[in-house]
């Protein structure tokens, strides 16, 4: 096991930030960490990485335990916090130097591992990192957490508030990493990227909820849930959430995603209903069930 | 067409030195729209959006933001419209109720009318076991319905989105959006970014910038015929790519 996670509690005054999350993530995994803001996801890796101290519980990191042997965690792994935290005023290069420095090795000796990256941002390696867009912050800051050769990659959040296009790049890195047999643990509040993981532990409120493989987690949900569509999608929601038998109904990009209480549902009956209401261009058909969709039911 | 124009923006541009952060965007808006305003990181939304509400001045070109020029009445665009963000939302150490009042001031609300709107709040949004809670020790979710809320206020014509939902609980981001519906049927414009796709499918209407540029604006269904793929997500990587 890379990483094993027993009972780990943390609390700060009154909030239960972790609440006895246990789970174990094997070597060369991509283990996603999939939940909103205030799910306990930093407070987690803050204490795999040995920044923080668990209340209760324990947490070892290739067989080292996070309180024992945390200078022995320290450099064996790389972590990549949720905030930007590279020195704004060094270069491009200048952060990645002092970086491999602090680890006691040279840019040149990992220079493989970080290529594939750093290539991108190399023509801009005489800027400062404050004056890098979103996407190539982000660039830098895994070449930083890469360039001792960690065997485990912590990634908190690496792709808040990064646009489509470069989270996409940014998931297609880590399918590379993942090759070169290191384990990555990532989070994300994006349920879209679970699918990108091998297996995900879905967390809210500092409690894990389920954890499987994306796939296992979506074959195993037992309701059925449909996409509606109408010309009015406000109206169509407000009206969806009155029709008597629904049990759940929540906007899901172009389509509502509508789950009715019995097995039995006559979808004619609800056409027939949304036309009473004055709809038109009513669609209705069985939708792919998605991470998020999970989510909301737990 | 009776659709009233409520923004109407022409060549507008911003250079930084020889940077064009923005070039020569045009385009409106109308009365009661959700708008969505997507682009990449880099691609100059911030900065446009800056010149709308009044706080960036042009370097050419011209915007009109319910009814006034934002480079020589930017006063009374902000006085119109209403803000929101992620970044920027409430102030973490005063009670949600010192909030309101404090935004009800600012955009010059009486303290009656502060009186009234906080109590329509509290019913609308039942409230009143938080009330008196520091903003700070509401859930990511609660403060952001919250900010949405105060930046109404004042009934503002417009009001702009910067990511209100990036992090937020995904049950929560769906009564964001129901708010953002209910609100723009009472007629209210809604401006907004996001980098969730499936909320651009919410919006009435979507234009996406790249490179300072806005290179589509149509209707979700329109574009996505247009670029003939299924989703929103497809239509802004197809696009996008190869930016930056």
């Amino acid at each position: 096991m890379s990483i094993k996670v027993q009972n780990i509690s943390k609390s700060y005054k009154n909030l239960k930030a972790v609440d006895s999350v246990s789970f174990e993530v094997k070597k060369g995994e991509l283990f996603g960490l999939i939940g909103p803001d205030g799910a306990g996801k930093t407070t987690l890796f803050r204490i795999l990485t040995t920044l923080l101290i668990a209340d209760e519980g324990s947490a070892a990191i290739m067989g080292f335990d996070v309180v024992r042997d945390y200078k022995s965690i320290r450099s064996a792994v790389g972590y990549m916090p949720g905030k930007f935290s590279l020195y704004q005023d060094l270069t491009v290069e200048e952060n990645l130097t002092f970086f491999a420095t602090l680890f006691g090795t040279t840019i040149a000796e990992n220079y493989e591992l970080i290529k594939d990256i750093y290539i991108q941002i190399e023509p801009f390696k005489n800027r400062r990192a404050g004056a890098l867009s979103g996407g190539m912050k982000q660039k830098l800051a895994l070449c930083c957490a890469l360039i001792h050769a960690p065997k485990v990659l912590f990634l908190d959040e690496p792709t808040t508030g990064v646009d489509p296009i470069s989270r996409k790049e940014f998931w297609e890195m880590l399918k590379r990493l993942q090759q070169q047999d290191i384990t990555i643990l990532v989070s994300t509040p994006y349920m879209d990227e679970a699918s990108l993981c091998d297996r995900i532990a879905l967390i809210q409120h500092g409690v894990v909820l389920k954890i499987d493989s994306p796939e296992n987690i979506i074959k195993n949900y037992d309701k059925t849930i449909y996409d509606v569509a109408t010309k009015n999608t406000h109206s169509l929601i407000h009206d969806l959430k009155n029709y008597p038998s629904q049990y759940s109904v929540y906007a899901f990009g172009e389509f509502v995603h509508y789950t009715d209480q019995e097995n039995n549902f006559d979808r004619k009956e609800l056409e027939k209903y949304l036309k009473d209401k004055n709809h038109t261009d009513i669609k209705i058909k069985q939708a792919q069930i998605a991470i998020e969709d999970v989510f909301m039911d737990l | 067409m009776e659709k009233e124009k409520i923004i109407t923006v022409k060549n507008l541009t911003k250079k930084f030195g020889d940077f064009t952060a923005v070039e020569a965007i045009s385009f409106d808006v109308y009365k009661g729209e959700i708008f969505g305003f997507l682009g990449a990181n880099g691609a100059g939304k911030t900065t446009a959006m800056k010149m709308l509400i009044g706080i960036s001045n042009p370097t050419s070109g011209e915007a009109n933001v319910a009814g006034f020029d934002v480079q020589s009445n930017s006063e009374m665009v902000k006085k119109n419209i209403g803000y929101m963000s992620q970044k920027f939302s409430m102030y973490d150490d005063l009670t949600v109720k010192e909030n309101i009042v404090f935004f009800g001031g600012i955009y010059g609300l009486s303290r009656a009318e502060i009186k009234i709107k906080t109590a329509a709040l509290v019913a609308e949004l039942q409230i009143e076991d938080i009330i008196n809670s520091l903003v700070g020790s509401l859930p990511l979710g609660w403060k952001q319905k919250l900010s949405f809320s105060v930046a109404l206020l004042h009934e503002p014509k417009i009001v702009f989105l910067d990511e209100p939902t990036g992090g937020v609980d995904p049950i929560t981001r769906r009564q964001f959006w129901e708010m953002i519906y209910t609100q723009a049927y009472k007629g209210t414009t809604i401006f907004v970014t996001t980098h969730y796709m499936d909320e651009a499918e919410y919006c009435d209407r979507v234009s996406i910038m790249v490179a300072g540029k806005i290179e589509a604006l149509d209707t979700p269904k329109k574009l996505k015929e247009q670029f003939k793929v299924d989703s929103m997500n497809d239509v802004f990587l197809k696009l996008a790519r190869n930016i930056e």
